[in-house]
């Protein structure tokens, strides 16, 4: 058996005339947590959507656990658990219906289907409302019962488009956790626009923009390419004492001699405060040096922090990129 | 197969879980019982034809919108996907929301057996005919269900379904009382087309495997092509 658990080659999708994917490929290996990021619209759920063979595409192919998309649809369909978008629940069933239906549909019967179904159900901590009905459960509870459903028949892939998307930060949290302990022993692939997710919950990141892969890759490289980090600070002007050129031009001063530092700028502030910009020469961590050297002058820091270091800009880079430099039937595939 | 009856039993049991069932239901009885007894005492037979008459005219809306939701609203809400990326064959998904109403429909049908049963204690009542019709009726109804099914499948509006699948099953009644105006070889067709040519003779106790054979036909291709309409997503 071969590692790899999906394959996607050259796969497109036309919907009349908009180009939603545009020769795509790529491969995804057992036990992987990939990520697939980009804005709206950018082909990531029509994507998902073949690989759980909702939709056929225009042209190419896919292989998921060894079973191809059209000799074997059903084959795919088994190994696959799916959360589709905005969670599509069968709203007027109490959890424990819904989840013992699906795994009936599943072909999980009897006794059997009750242990997967408790198991399921303490992994997504719904033990509590298993028999209540849906529509009385928040947004995070109907998340989870869409990520107990595709996980009730054991699969090794699971597929969850946009799993944390309308969850309060608590309950993405709790996702998040909930996602990266089931990455450990199966392939995951989930979908979102938000990067801060990618950061912490996948180890590989495939970024799609306009139908195609603009990169695939580990956030950790990603973040590099954004280039060095940056420090801003922000001051208090209250020191009646130092006018306020003076004040302004003091702290430049400071923050320029220090070692390793490039360039400093200026940035709004609020009334009363001053925010500098320091650019580093290479990656130093430059926060301890930068509050000691104003500290020691009776400087008021409001403020420090690093920046630059996620993947927002590499992000905006790509996909904004992608959009000036596309040019129809280029291959962007860069698959492993 | 399993499969099918998986999705079978969840539609039949969801329906009593919403308000659609009851008011069908509650709608079809209640005037069935006004217009039954109005005439029932006017002719002072011991029959239940009127019955016959009656029910298949109420269908006409009640048995769309037993099935208007059946697609259309999973299609809105979306678990049409999820259902779809089971492991089960778009078939199965049809036979088995098909099954579903068709339970419910059965219901419905139980619940008017105390038509004929009252009438029994009035008069003789000859059984026979009872048992044709209500065969006639399973048929009819099965026929009505499947174009509300596939009408379902069409939209993703429950009221856009009710509509098409009520229009198309009012053309399929009415076909028969328009007869007069067409020439002759046309109205020869169109008489073979009409619900109502092939119930009548089950109404009055005849059962001829040519009109099982027109209701099975009509349920068979009403269901093939809301197959068709649903596998078409894959290729859009």
């Amino acid at each position: 058996m071969s590692d790899v658990m999906i394959e996607a080659r050259e796969l497109s999708k036309q919907y009349g005339s908009v180009h939603a994917l545009q020769n795509v490929s790529f491969s995804i290996r057992r036990g992987e947590v990939v990520g697939f990021l980009g804005p709206n619209g950018a082909g990531k759920t029509t994507t998902m959507k073949i690989l759980t063979c909702y939709l056929a595409p225009s042209s190419g192919s896919a292989t998921v656990n060894g079973a191809d998309v059209f000799g074997d649809s059903l084959g795919v369909r088994k190994s696959i658990g799916y959360l589709p978008e905005s969670t599509p629940l069968y709203t007027e069933m109490r959890v424990s219906e819904y989840l013992q239906f699906m795994a009936n549909m599943r072909g999980i019967k009897g006794p059997e289907a009750l242990k997967r179904i408790a198991t399921v159900a303490e992994q997504t901590s719904l033990t509590d409302v298993l028999h209540k009905e849906i529509r009385h459960l928040s947004k995070g509870y109907r998340q989870r019962v869409g990520i107990a459903q595709a996980l009730v028949h054991q699969p090794p892939i699971l597929i969850l488009d946009e799993p944390m998307s309308g969850l309060d930060p608590n309950q993405a949290h709790e996702i998040r956790d909930l996602i990266r302990d089931l990455g450990k022993e199966r392939t995951v692939i989930l979908s979102t626009h938000n990067l801060a997710e990618v950061q912490v919950t996948c180890q590989r990141v495939l970024i799609i923009a306009k139908g195609q892969i603009a990169a695939d890759d580990t956030p950790d490289q990603l973040r590099a390419r954004a280039g060095k980090p940056r420090f801003a600070v922000t001051l208090a002007k209250g020191d009646a004492a130092m006018e306020e050129s003076r004040f302004r031009q003091r702290a430049r001063e400071l923050l320029s001699a220090l070692e390793h530092v490039e360039a400093v700028e200026e940035r709004s502030a609020k009334e009363g405060e001053l925010t500098l910009v320091v650019v580093p020469k290479g990656f130093d961590d430059l926060r301890s040096a930068i509050s000691k050297a104003l500290a020691q002058e009776g400087f008021v820091i409001m403020g420090l922090s690093q920046e630059g270091e996620d993947l927002e800009q590499v992000f905006r880079q790509l996909t904004v990129g992608a959009s000036a430099a596309s040019t129809p039937g280029a291959s962007s595939g860069k698959g492993a | 197969m399993v499969n099918t009856l998986t999705i079978a039993k969840r539609q039949f049991r969801s329906y009593f879980n919403g308000p659609v069932a009851y008011i069908v239901i509650g709608v079809v009885l209640t005037l069935l019982g006004v217009f039954f007894w109005n005439t029932f005492f006017l002719f002072g037979r011991a029959t239940v034809r009127e019955m016959f008459t009656l029910l298949p005219i109420f269908l006409i809306l009640a048995a769309p919108a037993m099935t208007m939701g059946l697609i259309a609203e999973e299609k809105r809400t979306g678990t049409i996907e999820l259902l779809i990326t089971m492991p089960v064959r778009d078939a199965e998904v049809i036979v088995g929301k098909f099954l579903g109403v068709l339970g419910l429909y059965a219901v419905l049908l139980l619940l008017t057996l105390p038509y004929p049963m009252s009438v029994s204690t009035l008069g003789h009542l000859d059984w026979g005919p009872v048992w044709s019709g209500y065969f006639g009726l399973l048929l009819q109804g099965g026929a009505m269900l499947a174009i509300g099914l596939l009408a379902s499948s069409w939209t993703d509006n429950q009221l856009v379904a009710l509509f098409l699948g009520a229009a198309i099953c009012f053309a399929f009644w009415i076909v028969d009382r328009f007869l007069p105006f067409l020439p002759t070889a046309a109205a020869s067709v169109f008489e073979w087309l009409s619900f109502d040519y092939h119930f009548r003779s089950m109404a009055r106790g005849v059962i001829d495997t040519r009109d099982v054979v027109y209701f099975v036909s009509i349920i068979g291709f009403a269901l093939a092509m809301a197959f068709r309409s649903l596998e078409s997503r894959r290729w859009r």
